[in-house]
C-alpha cells in the first residue's frame, strides 16, 4: 500500500467484547483507525470508552474479538506490550510528576543512558527540541510541571508519546481543562500530527470539537457500537441523537426573569490557600439576588473552591463580611447556615456530597435528619425516613438497584448526583450554591440537572453556579462573574458574551475593574 | 438455559449468613492449623489436647468441677466482651482502637485504685474505671481531631505508658507475700460486684459470677441500639464514614471523633472494672507486659462480624478455647498451649478476608451461570 503500510489501518479493533459481573461494558465493538486520521470515539458516560482503550491498552482482556496492528493480529497482554506496539495516551488527568522538570518527566521510564548508566539528558534535549519545532509544541524543557501552564502540561504529555517514537496517539477527554485559546492550539497541533502521519484517538463528549477536529467519528452507547461516520457528512445534532439515542435540547428554556430582593451580599471576602502562602480568594464581593442565577466561570484552580468553602462554611474568612437573607452569617456555623436556607451542591460529590458507604436513604436525610419529622428524641424515626427517600426518588426518578437501601456507592454518578440535587432542592433554600453540578455525567443528566437549577431561578430563588463548562456557563447563567486567581475580573452578559471574550478574562488576558 | 427453574434468592446471599458462615470457617481452619502443629510436635498426645482445647470444662469428670470452670469462663468473657464491644463499636464508626488494650489497664488502674486506696463501693469503682478508659480513648480522639495522629499510633503508645502509671498507682495496695494486690473480699468487700441471681444460683453459687454478666450482655444490646437506631449513632457513623461529608452537613465531625474514642475507652474500662472487681483476678506486682485482654477484643469483635450481638457469642467461643488451652499443660508445655490458643485466635481475625472471599467466589459462580445473558 502507499506509504509503505501494509494495511489501510493502524490500528483495529473487531467485534471486541468485554463483560464484568453483570454488565457488558463492551458489547461488540469495532473501531478501524486509518493511518494519519483523526478518528473521535464518542460515547456518554458508562458508554464503553474508557473500557475499550483498556482493552487497547492491555489493562484488561476482551473475552471476544481481535486487535490487528497493520493488518496482522496482535496480543496486548499489558501496557507495556501496548507501548511497544507504539501506542501512546494522553490522560484525562495527567500524570507528570509536580516537582521535576518537564525534560525530565518525558523521558521518565525511557531515560536515555550510557553503558554506566549516567544519565545523557544532551541527547534527550535535542531530540525533544526537535520534536516541539516539527510539531509547535512549545515547551520550556528545564521548566518544573508545578510552575506552568495547563496547556503546556499537556504539551509535555503529547512529547512524551512522540519522544518514545509512538505512532498511534490516544487523547483521553483532552480538552476538559483546558482554556477556548488553548483548545484552539491543541485542535492546531492534532492537525499537525496527523500530517505527519500520526494516527489519532480523540476520546470526547463535546460534539463541536469533534465536528471541528475528526475525520471520522465512532459511536458508542451503553457498551453497543452504533456506527461510524465521517464527521463531513453529519450534522452535530445527527451525532449526538446517535449517541443518546434520542433528539436532546442543548438549549436551556428559561422563563422570563423576575428580579427580587438581594439574597446573598459578600463584601470583601478573602480566602486563605492551602496550598501556597498567597490568598486563595481576594477581596471578592458580589451580590446574588432573588429569581437570578449569578455564574462564578473560570478555569480550575484559579479559587473557586476556596470561594464556595467559605461562603457554605467550610473554611474560615481571612476577612470580608457575608450577608444572607440581610443577616451576617460571616461567623455562623455550617449547620446554622444550612438551616437559614443555604443548600450547597458540592463540587466533589465523593468527598462531600455523600457518605458512600451509607444508604441512599440515609444520604438523602444527611442535612436534615435533626428535624422533629426524623427525630424523636434522639431515636431516628425509620419509616419517616424511608418514606421521604421514596419520595424523594420518585420525584427526581434517582434510579438505583435496591431503592432506599441501596449502597451510595453502588450507584452510577449521574444518580448520586441526582440524589444530591433532590436532597438540596428538596429542601427549599433561599439560596442554591451549585459547584459544578454536571462535573462527568452524560448528557441526559445534565439536561435533567440544568432544568432543575432553572427551575430554583424561575421559583424565585437566588441561585450562584461555580462551573468550569464553558457550554454551562453561557446557557444557564444570568449573569457571569469571571474569577482569576482568586479575583472577580469580570462582569459579562451571557446574551452578548462570546467563549473567545470569556476565555481573555479566564486566562487573565483582559480585566476589568467590578 | 430457559428450561432452569426461577430460582428463589439464596439464603447464602444474606449477609448475616454469609458472617456466620466466614466466621466458622475460621474456627475450623485456627483448630485444624493447631492440630498440625502439636502434630508436629508430639503426636502422641495431640487428639487428646485438641480434645481438652475444645471441651474446656467438660474435660472435667466431675459435675462440681464442670460447673465451676463453665462459671470461670464466664467470668472472664464479660471483659472480652466489653473489650471487644469497644474494637467493634470503633472501628464500624471507622477508627481502629487498639488502644483498647490500654484504657482496660486504666480501667483497672482506676477502679482498683478507687477500692484500695478510697474505700468506695463497687458502683462508684466501675464508674471511675469507665471515665478513666474514656479519658484515655478520648485523648487518642484528640490527637486525631485536632492534630491528624492516626488512633492506632497514639493508641499503642498510651498502652505502655498507662501500663506504667498503673504499676505506680497500685504500688502502695500490693500483698508482698502473693506479689499481688490485695483480696477485695478479705480487705474491700464493699467493692466487690454483687453476685449475679441468675448464674449465681444456675452455678451452685459460684464465687465470682456476679450481676457483671448480665450487665455486659445489657450494653451489648445497649450498643447496637446506639448504632443502628439513634441520631448519635447516626451522626457517628457518617463521621467515621466520610468526615468531609459530615462536615459539610455541619455535624461536628471533630468532636464526633473525641467521642466515639471516648464511648470506645468507656467500654474498655468499664470491662476492665467488671472483671477485676469480682476479686477473682488481682493486679500482679511489676506488670511488664500489657494485658491481652484488648488484643483478643480485636479477635471477637471480627469473629464476631462486628455485630455487638455476635461480640456475645464470639468472645465466650474465645475465652472458651483460651481456657481450655490452659488445660492443655497436662499434656503439652505451657508455652504450646498458649501458641495453641493464639494460633486459633489469630485465624478469628480473619473473618472479613474470608467473608470477602465467599462473596466473590458466589459472585463468580452467578456470571457463570447467566453467561452471556447479564443485563
Amino acid at each position: 500500500m502507499e506509504n509503505g503500510h501494509t494495511s489501510e489501518y493502524a490500528i483495529e479493533m473487531l467485534h471486541i467484547t468485554k463483560r464484568f459481573p453483570g454488565i457488558i461494558a463492551n458489547d461488540d465493538v469495532t473501531i478501524q483507525l486509518r493511518h494519519g486520521e483523526i478518528h473521535a470515539l464518542l460515547g456518554e458516560n458508562g458508554a464503553g470508552k474508557s473500557t475499550l482503550m483498556s482493552v487497547l491498552f492491555g489493562l484488561y482482556q476482551a473475552e471476544e474479538g481481535t486487535i490487528k496492528k497493520d493488518g496482522k493480529e496482535v496480543k496486548i497482554l499489558s501496557p507495556n506490550d501496548a507501548n511497544d506496539l507504539g501506542i501512546g495516551m494522553v490522560h484525562q488527568h495527567f500524570k507528570l510528576v509536580e516537582c521535576f522538570t518537564v525534560l525530565d518527566n518525558i523521558i521518565l521510564g525511557n531515560e536515555p543512558t550510557n553503558k554506566l548508566g549516567v544519565l545523557n539528558k544532551a541527547e534527550a534535549r535535542k531530540k525533544i527540541i526537535a520534536l516541539s519545532e516539527k510539531y509547535g509544541l512549545q515547551v520550556d524543557p528545564d521548566a518544573k510541571i508545578q510552575d506552568i501552564t495547563v496547556g503546556m502540561q499537556q504539551r509535555t504529555e503529547i512529547l512524551k508519546m512522540l519522544y518514545r517514537d509512538n505512532e498511534i496517539l490516544i487523547f483521553d477527554e483532552p480538552t476538559a481543562v483546558l482554556t477556548p485559546q488553548e483548545i484552539n492550539e491543541l485542535m492546531q497541533i492534532m492537525k499537525n500530527l496527523a500530517a505527519e502521519g500520526k494516527s489519532i484517538l480523540f476520546i470526547s463528549h463535546k460534539l463541536a470539537e469533534i465536528m471541528a477536529v475528526a475525520d471520522r467519528c465512532t459511536v458508542l452507547r451503553k457498551g453497543k457500537y452504533i456506527g461510524t461516520v465521517n464527521t463531513a457528512d453529519v450534522t452535530m445534532e445527527e451525532l449526538s441523537a446517535m449517541m443518546v439515542g434520542r433528539n436532546v435540547s442543548f438549549h436551556v428554556a428559561k422563563g422570563e426573569q423576575h428580579l427580587g430582593d438581594v439574597i446573598l451580599k459578600i463584601e470583601n471576602m478573602t480566602v486563605a490557600s492551602k496550598v501556597h502562602k498567597n490568598n486563595a480568594v481576594r477581596n471578592v464581593s458580589l451580590e446574588v439576588r432573588a429569581g437570578e442565577i449569578v455564574c462564578i466561570a473560570g478555569i480550575d484552580g484559579n479559587g473557586q473552591s476556596e470561594f464556595v468553602h467559605g461562603l457554605t462554611g467550610l473554611e474560615p474568612l481571612v476577612s470580608g463580611k457575608i450577608t444572607l437573607l440581610g443577616k451576617d452569617i460571616t461567623k455562623l456555623p455550617i449547620r446554622k447556615r444550612s438551616v437559614m436556607g443555604m443548600s450547597h451542591i458540592p463540587e466533589d460529590r465523593h468527598k462531600h456530597g455523600l457518605v458512600l458507604d451509607y444508604s441512599l436513604e440515609n444520604n438523602i436525610v444527611l442535612q436534615r435528619y435533626f428535624e422533629p419529622f426524623f427525630d424523636k428524641a434522639g431515636f431516628l424515626r425509620k419509616k419517616n425516613i424511608r418514606q421521604y427517600a421514596e419520595k424523594l426518588i420518585e420525584q427526581y426518578d434517582v434510579r438505583s438497584g435496591q431503592g432506599p437501601v441501596t449502597l451510595a456507592r453502588s450507584m452510577s454518578g449521574g444518580n448520586q448526583q441526582k440524589a444530591i440535587i433532590a436532597r438540596e432542592i428538596d429542601r427549599n433554600p433561599s439560596l442554591l450554591v451549585a459547584v459544578q453540578p454536571t462535573r462527568g455525567l452524560d448528557i441526559g443528566a445534565i439536561e435533567y440537572i440544568h432544568k432543575q437549577i432553572v427551575a430554583q431561578r424561575d421559583a424565585g430563588k437566588a441561585v450562584l453556579l461555580v462551573s468550569l463548562e464553558m457550554d454551562e456557563v453561557l446557557d444557564v447563567s444570568d449573569r457571569i462573574l469571571v474569577m482569576y486567581e482568586g479575583e472577580i475580573v469580570g462582569q459579562l452578559d451571557p446574551k452578548t458574551t462570546t467563549p473567545e471574550e470569556m476565555g481573555l478574562y479566564m486566562s487573565g488576558a483582559k480585566r476589568e475593574e467590578v | 438455559m430457559e428450561n432452569r427453574k426461577v430460582s428463589r434468592p439464596s439464603i447464602l446471599r444474606i449477609p448475616a449468613v454469609q458472617t456466620v458462615i466466614a466466621s466458622l470457617l475460621c474456627v475450623l481452619a485456627g483448630l485444624l492449623i493447631g492440630f498440625i502443629v502439636l502434630l508436629l510436635i508430639n503426636p502422641g498426645g495431640a487428639t487428646e489436647a485438641m480434645g481438652t482445647i475444645i471441651s474446656n470444662f467438660m474435660s472435667f469428670k466431675k459435675a462440681a468441677k464442670q460447673i465451676s470452670n463453665f462459671g470461670n469462663t464466664l467470668v472472664k468473657t464479660v471483659p472480652l466482651l466489653m473489650c471487644s464491644l469497644s474494637v467493634l463499636f470503633s472501628y464500624k464508626v471507622g477508627l481502629f482502637n487498639i488502644g483498647a488494650a490500654g484504657q482496660y489497664v486504666a480501667g483497672i488502674g482506676v477502679g482498683l485504685f478507687f477500692a484500695h486506696g478510697l474505700n468506695a463501693p463497687w458502683w462508684i469503682c466501675m464508674i471511675m474505671a469507665m471515665l478513666a478508659g474514656a479519658a484515655l480513648g478520648a485523648i487518642s480522639g484528640l490527637l486525631k481531631a485536632t492534630r491528624n495522629v492516626n488512633e492506632v499510633i497514639s493508641g499503642i503508645m498510651l498502652n505502655w505508658i498507662c501500663l506504667y502509671l498503673v504499676n505506680m498507682l497500685l504500688a502502695p495496695y500490693m500483698d508482698i507475700k502473693m506479689n499481688e494486690t490485695f483480696a477485695l473480699k478479705v480487705t474491700h468487700p464493699a467493692a466487690v460486684i454483687p453476685e449475679s441471681p441468675l448464674f449465681g444460683s444456675l452455678l451452685n453459687g459460684h464465687k465470682y459470677t456476679t450481676i457483671a454478666v448480665e450487665l455486659a450482655i445489657l450494653i451489648a444490646v445497649g450498643i447496637w441500639i446506639l448504632m443502628t437506631k439513634t441520631k448519635l449513632g447516626y451522626e457517628l457513623r457518617a463521621t467515621g464514614l466520610n468526615k468531609y461529608a459530615a462536615r459539610y452537613s455541619g455535624m461536628r465531625d471533630g468532636f464526633n471523633i473525641i467521642l466515639t474514642m471516648a464511648i470506645s475507652g468507656g467500654l474498655a474500662g468499664l470491662g476492665a472494672s467488671m472483671f477485676y472487681l469480682t476479686d477473682m483476678i488481682k493486679w500482679p506486682m511489676a506488670v511488664t507486659s500489657v494485658p491481652a485482654m484488648g488484643f483478643n477484643g480485636i479477635a471477637a469483635a471480627f469473629l464476631g462480624g462486628l455485630h455487638p450481638l455476635g461480640a456475645i457469642f464470639s468472645s465466650f467461643f474465645i475465652q472458651h478455647i483460651t481456657d481450655g488451652g490452659s488445660f492443655m499443660e497436662k499434656i503439652y508445655p505451657s508455652e504450646i498451649a498458649g501458641f495453641i490458643s493464639a494460633i486459633i485466635i489469630y485465624m478469628c481475625a480473619f473473618v472479613l478476608l474470608i467473608k470477602q472471599q465467599l462473596g466473590k467466589a458466589r459472585m463468580r459462580r452467578v456470571t457463570e451461570k447467566k453467561g452471556g445473558e447479564a443485563k
